[in-house]
């Protein structure tokens, strides 16, 4: 009794969850007239909102963007943190310690202050309009130094010790001694690296202006707000499953990483 | 003895961190001092900066939309937290007991976490239509009429806060399972020999114990709140009447439509420090409290 009340809470919740994404993909595929109507699935289905917004804004354009942004950013992201990383929790010198602590006060410094100076600092470097100013800033990420510190530090020294003395560069011995035993951590940082920048919006906004280097989810945004969907409400809605549906789609491959990626990243 | 290979003093370890540096040089550092030299000037990037003193300050405090703006992110808070909290313990309590299909529910509810921000205001736009959308349609049907979820200026911000407690429950779903696997079977074993309810598990076992976890939750919605911004921007624009205007949606109209560099930065300190005070505050309450 008890356990059917828990089913059926969970069955509404669970429609809750589906159903907008599940009306968003069926009113995409809806000719303009009946999206209005449309509950459930519509009585004709269309591609027109989709080649309407193909001919509309450079949308193939924004996702190679995204794509490329995202991935830099995700590569730079794992290797800088991981050489700072290593080099706090594997090696002395003056200063580690004030370092670690710098970080940990970044990360909780709120962005509201950063904003227009950064903006400014991006002006000043002639950044505006680059990809430099959608991928430079993000480069470095405190979260995950402090992941690839954590994990380094339960290495064992033997290890680093033994390639140290075959005479291993200390990058060598990041690289490619220690990687492969740190494998769940490049995981989780590069899946949650690469989902937040993925779906950044409030940077791209403020330095990008032209369309040619603007990313998938400011593309959209401005396309839904700037009323250069006429109104088109279809065309709109086709935008938005484009945008997420390649996230969906590296989600349902990898449901399990993504979440314990974001548990550990609200853990820390 | 611990055998390594001989020390000297080595200039590797800063190498490595170099690129740490450089950035908080670049990116943190110069931004918040020069940031704060923003706050006594007034300038549009393009003409010369222009010393002002204390005029941003002051006309911050005479702002009225500063004012409201604060007002609707703390609004947003007040509705946002409990439902975050009351959903996602309660999702979290029943997939915590023995069920099947577990990991398809928790995938369905995290589902809105990974996607953008974009798409499911998008999304959540018709849902609230006032005519079309599917939500007034149900309400309209069992006779409870329409909402004007984001028309009414009254109702724009509990309309956002609750897509916004849609978007991230499966998140703090994840957060509270964690927590409630740590606690120790055998303290509801007792519980139910002494003849102890659910809601009294719940309550004297579960709540308490889970608490590091609720404060958690709770920091986080609060940042969440003050960093509002792509949800009202898409949905309402700030509107209806300024209703949802949101604290960094504010600064960005001060500094990219209207191009006041100075009094943005002015707003992003003083957000920025109210958003540590009340962190401060919530810490101080809920540490005392259990």
């Amino acid at each position: 009794m008890k356990k059917a009340l828990i089913y059926i809470c969970l069955i509404v919740m669970a429609i809750t969850f589906l159903y907008p994404f599940f009306w968003m993909i069926m009113a995409s595929l809806t000719p303009e007239k009946l999206i209005g109507s449309l509950t459930f699935i519509p009585d004709s289905f269309t591609f027109d909102n989709y080649l309407a917004m193909f001919g509309k804004i450079p949308i193939g354009r924004a996702l190679l963007n995204s794509m490329f942004v995202s991935s830099v950013i995700t590569l730079g992201v794992i290797l800088i943190g991981a050489m700072v990383g290593y080099a706090l929790a594997k090696t002395r010198f003056m200063g580690r310690n004030f370092i670690f602590y710098l970080i940990i006060f970044t990360m909780t410094l709120p962005f509201q202050i950063t904003l227009i100076p950064n903006y400014i600092t991006i002006v000043k470097l002639g950044w505006v309009d680059q990809y430099t100013a959608l991928i430079i800033p993000f480069l470095v990420n405190n979260f995950a130094i402090l992941m690839f510190r954590q994990s380094f530090m339960s290495v064992p020294q033997a290890l680093i010790d033994a390639a140290r003395i075959d005479g291993c560069s200390e990058l060598r011995i990041i690289f490619q001694v220690l990687f492969p035993s740190i494998i769940p951590t490049i995981v989780t940082v590069g899946i949650l690296t690469f989902m937040t920048t993925w779906n950044e919006v409030l940077w791209p906004l403020i330095v990008v202006r032209d369309e040619m280097v603007m990313t998938m989810p400011q593309l959209v945004t401005l396309f839904s707000v700037g009323g250069r969907a006429d109104a088109q409400l279809g065309v709109k809605l086709a935008s938005a499953v484009l945008l997420a549906l390649p996230i969906m789609i590296a989600y349902s491959f990898f449901q399990k990483y993504f979440i314990q990626s974001m548990a550990s990243s609200g853990i820390k | 003895m611990h055998v390594r290979p001989k020390k000297k003093r080595s200039i590797i370890p800063y190498l490595l961190v170099s690129p740490y540096l450089l950035f908080f040089l670049v990116f943190v550092a110069f931004p918040v001092l020069f940031s704060f030299f923003l706050t006594f000037h007034k300038w549009n990037i393009i003409s010369p900066m222009e010393y002002s003193g204390m005029d941003n300050y002051t006309r911050m405090f005479n702002d009225r939309l500063f004012w409201k703006s604060l007002r609707n992110t703390l609004w947003f808070l007040v509705i946002h937290i409990p439902l975050q909290i009351i959903f996602a313990l309660g999702l979290a309590v029943f997939l915590n007991s023995k069920i099947k299909f577990k990991g398809l529910f928790r995938s369905v509810f995290f589902l809105p976490v990974i996607v953008s921000g974009v798409v499911v205001t998008i999304m959540w736009q018709q849902l609230y239509g006032f005519n079309g959308g599917v939500i007034n349609q149900l309400l309209n049907s069992i006779g409870l009429g329409r909402v004007g979820w984001l028309t009414n200026p009254a109702m724009s911000m509990p309309s956002i806060a609750i897509m916004a407690t849609w978007k991230n429950v499966g998140l703090y779903i994840i957060l509270f399972l964690v927590g409630l696997q740590a606690v120790p079977e055998h303290y509801y074993e007792a519980a139910e020999i002494d003849g102890a309810s659910s809601w009294q598990k719940l309550w004297y076992i579960t709540i308490p114990a889970i608490n590091p976890t609720i404060f958690m939750v709770i920091i986080l919605s609060t940042i969440g709140g003050f960093s509002l911004f792509i949800e009202p921007y898409v949905m309402t624009g700030g509107g209806p009447l300024n209703s949802s205007l949101s604290s960094v949606l504010y600064i960005y109209k001060q500094a990219f439509e209207f191009y006041h560099m100075g009094y943005a930065a002015t707003l992003g300190f003083a957000f920025a420090f109210i958003i540590l005070i009340i962190i401060v505050i919530q810490k101080k309450y809920i540490e005392k409290k259990y």
